[in-house]
């Protein structure tokens, strides 16, 4: 309880608060619009003001296109190692135990068997959240994993990613997972499998230059950032001037590099409908 | 400084050890500890890995075009990728070598300040992993087996770059080679730069040269990254274990190419004899098995690449689950 409240105006001539502060991960980037984590919730973490998409953990976003009760988790026990004994101004084990304290999530991806519509299907989910949704031996290893549960069962893969990319702190062998990842694919495709992808926000460096670029179905959600290399580098390195939409799933789609931009609220319908296509003339060869 | 830190080490190692009837817990603990820092230590020190990566950015160490000139004969460089551009800083083309055509591709540095404007420093645009892969299918058709020598900074991060897919050509050109059933030979003959080299380096046998270096990012992005300070470059170079003999004893590599004692820079012509050998040992090895068999173990290979555990929660208890090879 606070026991004074002071309300006088004298504070106008007070300096402006720090403004480097972060804003509240509540606070809507794109309006400004404040909101309680329930509201968000209800609405799909996507602003009702200016339907700024706000990130979602895999968990919700299980949840969000899931058919109630029909998520089976697999791999769930897969932990990152630490081959390298990297350390760099804290050690990796710290960083990871702090990541799984964080997000309660093994590593940056959930993986399981659903249905979506009722429609049987495997689903591979990123989450930023943990250690900026980068892809190490777990991830690469459950995103195979995935593959060859779909392939077994005959059901296509949905993949919605999120992530800055390589996991460095797994150096040479976190680059390793580029080629895992596309080897597992193959393998999905040539089973008669179907990858369809989705883009979240940000969907970056090895994991767009490995299987999230390689869906059947290739899509994003609105103002998402896809790029190999992230704007800042790009101007560091290059000094060149960016466009406004440098790297934005509206660029990309302008580019041929996508099927479609899907808002979060049509995106469970749309992957149904995409998926009954793929289903309607069964699997095999 | 490495020398010192051993003493040090060595003498609190002595005096842990010395502890025999204490065998607590913490203490093997800390034994083990130490232990591992004095190995890290006897392995190789961080100056020692930063000479590697001096070595594989070296001025004078040979680029593609100097192997390609010493070991092919009737080298014929294929041009563009049929849709958009021709991307200098990716050579491609067909050749005969030790007794075969073969096709070829490689990233190509610039010698002096007007070659590296043209050939971007040896970083490719998506196009010039359009070209690599028009090459591969019709390595393909002609069952030609495939030399690839990777030597790049990465795959080159500029605006046109990504608006062309940068991301989705360096996936495809992987895919595509994962597809391919004849064999393919990589070597890393200088900077195995993250993305754009591997992919070209998705193949049935991976070399890399001695001096060389495999990455997943360049020392000085990742000490801007995690140590806040691109000049801790040394550091992040040791921590990130570019160097061939790590890559071979992570199971990324198959071998690794000698160079000739002063290093490649310093007798080119030896260099080049050296990893001529390597690759006719491995286009010979590779000549007898069946495509489909080659394509299987292939991907096989890269599967089972990662160092992970399957914990089990309760007991807090973690065993290995697939150990990089020996």
């Amino acid at each position: 309880m606070a026991e004074h409240i002071d309300v006088s105006i004298e504070h106008r001539n007070l300096p402006e608060p720090a403004t480097n502060s972060k804003p509240h991960p509540n606070t809507c980037p794109g309006c400004g619009s404040h909101y309680r984590a329930d509201e968000l919730a209800e609405h799909l973490w996507v602003c009702p003001q200016c339907n700024h998409h706000f990130p979602v953990g895999a968990r919700d976003r299980i949840k969000q296109l899931a058919d109630e009760g029909t998520f089976v988790e697999e791999a769930a026990d897969l932990r990152s190692e630490d081959p390298l004994d990297f350390f760099d101004l804290r050690p990796y084990q710290e960083r990871l135990a702090e990541a799984e304290l964080r997000s309660g999530l093994g590593d940056a991806i959930v993986i399981g068997r659903a249905t979506l519509e009722r429609v049987e299907c495997e689903l591979s989910v990123m989450d930023f959240q943990f250690m900026g949704g980068s892809m190490g031996s777990v991830v690469g290893e459950k995103f195979a994993r995935a593959c060859e549960s779909a392939a077994e069962r005959q059901v296509p893969v949905v993949s919605v990613t999120s992530s800055g990319g390589a996991r460095m702190q797994e150096g040479i062998l976190s680059l390793m997972q580029l080629p895992k990842t596309v080897c597992a694919v193959e393998d999905l495709k040539d089973a008669g499998g179907a990858l369809i992808s989705v883009m979240a926000h940000p969907t970056t460096a090895g994991v767009i230059a490995s299987f999230a670029s390689l869906g059947d179905v290739v899509v994003a959600e609105p103002g998402a950032l896809l790029a190999f290399t992230g704007p800042r580098v790009v101007q560091q390195t290059t000094r060149e001037k960016l466009p406004d939409d440098f790297g934005l799933a509206e660029s990309n789609m302008r580019f041929g590099h996508l099927d479609g931009i899907i808002g979060r609220r049509d995106l469970r319908p749309y992957l149904g409908r995409v998926l009954r296509l793929f289903s309607h003339n069964g699997h095999g060869r | 400084m490495a020398a010192e830190d051993e003493v040090h080490l060595r003498n609190r190692l002595g005096r842990l050890k010395a502890l025999g009837l204490l065998r607590g817990a913490r203490i093997s603990g800390e034994l083990s500890r130490l232990q591992k820092q004095l190995e890290r230590i006897s392995e190789a020190s961080d100056e020692e890995i930063w000479q590697h990566v001096e070595l594989a950015r070296h001025d004078d160490r040979p680029y593609t075009l100097d192997y390609v000139e010493r070991l092919f004969d009737d080298f014929i460089e294929l041009h563009g990728d049929r849709s958009r551009a021709e991307d200098p800083a990716m050579i491609t083309g067909l050749a005969r070598f030790a007794g075969r055509t073969v096709a070829f591709m490689g990233h190509q540095k610039g010698r002096d300040v007007h070659e590296r404007a043209r050939r971007n420093f040896g970083m490719s645009y998506p196009e010039g992993y359009k070209k690599a892969m028009r090459v591969m299918d019709l390595a393909e058709r002609h069952r030609f087996p495939i030399i690839s020598l990777v030597d790049t900074p990465g795959a080159y991060p500029g605006v046109a770059a990504e608006q062309h897919g940068q991301g989705g050509a360096i996936a495809r050109s992987q895919a595509l080679m994962s597809r391919l059933t004849v064999p393919i030979t990589a070597c890393i003959i200088g900077e195995g730069g993250s993305g754009g080299a591997i992919a070209t380096a998705l193949a049935d046998r991976v070399l890399m040269q001695e001096n060389a270096m495999y990455t997943v990012i360049s020392p000085e992005g990742c000490a801007a990254i995690l140590w806040r300070d691109a000049g801790e470059k040394v550091k992040a170079a040791a921590a990130l274990k570019p160097d061939a003999s790590s890559c071979l004893r992570l199971g990324v590599i198959d071998a690794v190419v000698p160079e000739p004692p002063e290093g490649a820079h310093g007798n080119w012509k030896e260099a080049a004899r050296l990893l001529g050998e390597a690759l006719q040992s491995s286009l010979e090895d590779l000549e007898g098995v069946p495509g489909a068999e080659l394509r299987r173990r292939r991907r096989a290979k890269f599967r089972q690449l990662g160092v992970f555990a399957a914990s089990t929660e309760s007991t807090g208890l973690s065993t290995a689950a697939t150990p990089a090879r020996k």
